[in-house]
């Protein structure tokens, strides 16, 4: 729970790294019944921000037609875009 | 004795040769073989060497203007045919031949374009394996430099719709064959570079010849490849085409579909590993639970043998009563949790140490707060922490009692 702000800027792979790390951490007798619960929760919190990370993004195509190349934008990506609905109409 | 005779000087005679010569059709126009030796490439661009068989030699010129459209670079001990025209070099006095249009003899310019390429910008480094770049393991969004009309571009979206549904593609069309397509694809690259959120390029083009293929094959479209700061991957042509592009880039895929292979992970691969890195987790803990709580039963149940009969028998039965309880919620747990588990996470949380507790069961901790798990680890007057469901209690021991736990008793 302490790491709910960082967490934020995980990527996938750290995600999952750090989960695969608390689950052997649970498969452990070693570890103190306390912490247990703490990673346990932790890992819970992690699979669920996985699970968000690996479907957040709709699918989506755009289409950057010739007459469009010319001026590139730099910083705003998405401006000059025209988006043929040929998917969505079908 | 010289008055009826008309005295040339040198110059007259060589532009009077000269004349003769181009004003003969055949010499206007003509194509020959040889072997190029003394090959050299004047600063001025122009090139100058000597075509030879085994018996003479000529004088060959190939201007600036002709040899810039060549595919390849002539060398000594090339044999080649030539196409152009025979004129004099009038200062000289020597003929030469005017190279127009010069094809390596015995193999197709553009393979021997091809060779010398490849040749060139592997010396440079530019396919060394050190100067790929990794791959995202997980892009949120591809460019795709294509042209928007060929089957490439439907295998690729129908691929990735199958394989990894959650992503963006930026199609940036582009032409795949012909005189102006290189430029088109270096500029796509080029685009997709400034843009912030791409975090990778495929470039796709379907099979053809090898003309057809060949802006792939050409120096700029390999320079921009390897200048590029996101990863590239190509998929050009069929299996057995291989092109400069696809050296140059960090990935070279036999097919469209390939590349949608080495561009993204499978969903549905990533999705099970995720939910069974879950299970275990709910196993894992589920299994601890279970251990500590046999291990406060035995004790439990070591130190009712000590009571008097009818109340032992009450407390015993309530044991009992409370561990096939406990059993049948966690198989009922473990049963939910396999049907619905990504759905129903939530529900964890209930079945935490404090639903245990809240059943009775506390655990004691010395003054450092450490769990205690045995009566040896207790003095007598020792400060202890109960912690039950709700709250602590403060304890301080006044007897300390052992008893012995017989290994293997119900």
């Amino acid at each position: 729970m302490k790491d709910k702000n960082n967490k934020k800027d995980l990527t996938y792979e750290e995600a999952i790294k750090r989960l695969e790390e608390i689950v052997r951490l649970l498969e452990n007798v070693e570890t103190p019944l306390e912490e247990s619960l703490s990673y346990f929760q932790e890992g819970v919190d992690l699979s669920r921000y996985c699970r968000e990370k690996l479907t957040e993004i709709e699918f989506r195509v755009e289409y950057l037609m010739k007459e469009e190349q010319q001026s590139p934008e730099g910083s705003e990506p998405g401006c000059s875009k025209k988006k043929p609905d040929e998917d969505d109409l079908l | 004795m010289q008055n009826n005779i008309y005295i040339l000087k040198v110059s007259e005679l060589n532009r009077y040769v000269k004349n003769l010569i181009q004003g003969d059709p055949r010499l206007s126009d003509l194509w020959v073989v040889g072997e190029i030796s003394n090959f050299k490439h004047h600063r001025s661009g122009h090139m100058y060497f000597t075509l030879k068989d085994n018996t003479s030699s000529l004088r060959c010129v190939y201007f600036k203007r002709e040899n810039m459209r060549a595919l390849f670079q002539p060398a000594d001990g090339m044999e080649v045919i030539i196409h152009g025209n025979i004129s004099v070099y009038e200062p000289d006095g020597v003929y030469q031949l005017y190279v127009a249009e010069m094809e390596p003899a015995g193999m197709g310019s553009l393979f021997l374009a091809y060779e010398q390429l490849k040749k060139k910008l592997e010396a440079e480094g530019l396919f060394r394996a050190e100067n790929k770049k990794k791959l995202p393991m997980m892009p949120r969004k591809i460019g795709l430099v294509t042209s928007t009309t060929g089957a490439a571009l439907q295998d690729i979206l129908a691929t990735l719709k199958k394989r990894f549904p959650y992503i963006q593609v930026l199609v940036v069309e582009s032409l795949v064959q012909g005189t102006e397509a290189a430029e088109d694809i270096v500029r796509a690259i080029d685009l997709l570079n400034r843009y912030a959120d791409i975090d990778l390029i495929i470039l796709a083009r379907g099979g053809g010849s090898l003309e057809d293929l060949w802006p792939f094959n050409e120096e700029i479209v390999a320079r921009a490849i390897h200048g590029s700061s996101l990863p590239v991957i190509s998929a050009i042509g069929h299996e057995t085409d291989f092109t400069i592009a696809d050296f140059a880039a960090d990935m070279r895929a036999p097919t469209p579909t390939a590349a949608v292979a080495a561009a993204v992970p499978e969903f549905s691969e990533m999705n099970t590993a995720l939910r069974q890195l879950r299970e275990r987790a709910v196993i894992a803990l589920q299994r601890r639970l279970q251990q500590e709580k046999q291990l406060l039963d035995h004790v439990v149940s070591e130190r009712f043998f000590r009571l008097p009969g009818q109340r032992i028998k009450l407390l015993r039965e309530l044991q009992y009563k409370l561990q096939i309880q406990l059993h049948r919620e966690i198989s009922r747990f473990l049963q939910i949790k396999a049907m619905q588990l990504s759905a129903q996470i939530d529900r964890l949380d209930g079945y935490s140490p404090l639903k245990v507790m809240s059943r009775g069961y506390s655990f004691c901790r010395d003054e450092e707060g450490r769990i205690i798990r045995s009566i040896k680890d207790i003095r007598l007057d020792q400060l202890l922490q109960l912690s039950f469901r709700d709250g602590r209690a403060y304890c301080r021991t006044e007897k300390l009692e052992e008893v012995k736990i017989v290994e293997g008793q119900k």
